[in-house]
């Protein structure tokens, strides 16, 4: 619980002093895409982390649910990008998301199987509830090509699947 | 005697015309941006949902602690309804994708 917390709150305060940072201006398409990218990537290297270290089917396969989805969203904006002719661009939030995922992964790899199954699925519900409140209230609005808020907002459609999908786990866990 | 007779057979005809088997037919429920569509459909008995997934992900039909079907990225997968009754349903990966079949006998 305390883990979580610390998780959602750092989160938060990541994306809007990222954002802050920015400037009063919302977030640029390319610099959306390279978020959305990130968060996609950050997320696959936790799963495959959790797929190397867990032992419980269910977190084991909601991990390679993780790799798969993300894996094929992220195929699907590259192609987005590509077909738009934008070149994804770096920025504080992506660099931020990219540090707390680091500090994220370094904790939970000194865990036990048991301990680290929990922590793993508790930082995961957090994860995408904070994805998915970053993509509601700033990166969907955000968004001036339309080809991209649709791949935007169908991500928020999984994502929140995703969140369903890793609270279940939780409760199996408890 | 008569009377009697003509009344078995009448019976026996209507039961004939009840238990002659309708023709069984095949739903189809399209997954699009993880949307099952239509979300609610009715059936009977004999009938089969065939699943046709669109999406680039790998979804399920999983009915509340029934049978699941596996509905791999870009293609449709099938289930035959043998008994009657309301079954929710949702995918396993994704549980906000929800849908039901209702199977009259």
């Amino acid at each position: 619980m305390t883990i979580r917390l610390t998780t959602a709150a750092t989160v938060i305060a990541l994306l809007f002093g990222a954002n802050g940072a920015i400037g009063a201006d919302k977030p640029t398409d390319p610099q959306i895409a390279h978020i959305a990218y990130t968060a996609g990537v950050l997320d696959i290297e936790a799963a495959k982390q959790a797929i190397a270290m867990s032992k419980n089917k269910a977190v084991v396969e909601f991990a390679e649910t993780m790799v798969r989805d993300h894996d094929a969203v992220n195929k699907q904006a590259l192609d987005l990008v590509k077909k738009l002719n934008v070149t994804p661009e770096d920025n504080d939030t992506s660099k931020a998301l990219s540090q707390a995922a680091e500090t994220k992964r370094q904790e939970l790899a000194k865990l036990s199987a048991a301990e680290f199954d929990k922590a793993y699925v508790e930082h995961e519900v957090a994860y995408h509830k904070q994805v998915n409140g970053a993509l509601e209230t700033l990166l969907i609005p955000a968004a001036q090509n339309g080809e991209l808020k649709g791949l935007l907002e169908t991500g928020l459609k999984l994502f929140q699947g995703h969140q369903q999908h890793a609270e279940h786990v939780a409760t199996e866990l408890k | 005697m008569l009377p009697t007779r003509a009344a078995i057979l009448a019976l026996m005809l209507g039961a004939a015309a009840v238990a002659a088997p309708s023709q069984a037919e095949t739903i189809e429920v399209t997954i699009d941006r993880l949307v099952y569509a239509p979300a609610e459909i009715e059936a009977k008995v004999g009938d089969e949902i065939e699943w046709v997934n669109k999406d680039a992900l790998v979804h399920t039909a999983t009915l509340k602690g029934g049978a699941e079907v596996l509905l791999p990225a870009k293609k449709s997968g099938s289930l035959l309804l043998q008994e009657p009754g309301s079954f929710d349903y949702i995918c396993r990966y994704h549980p906000n994708m929800k849908g039901r079949i209702t199977v009259r006998p």
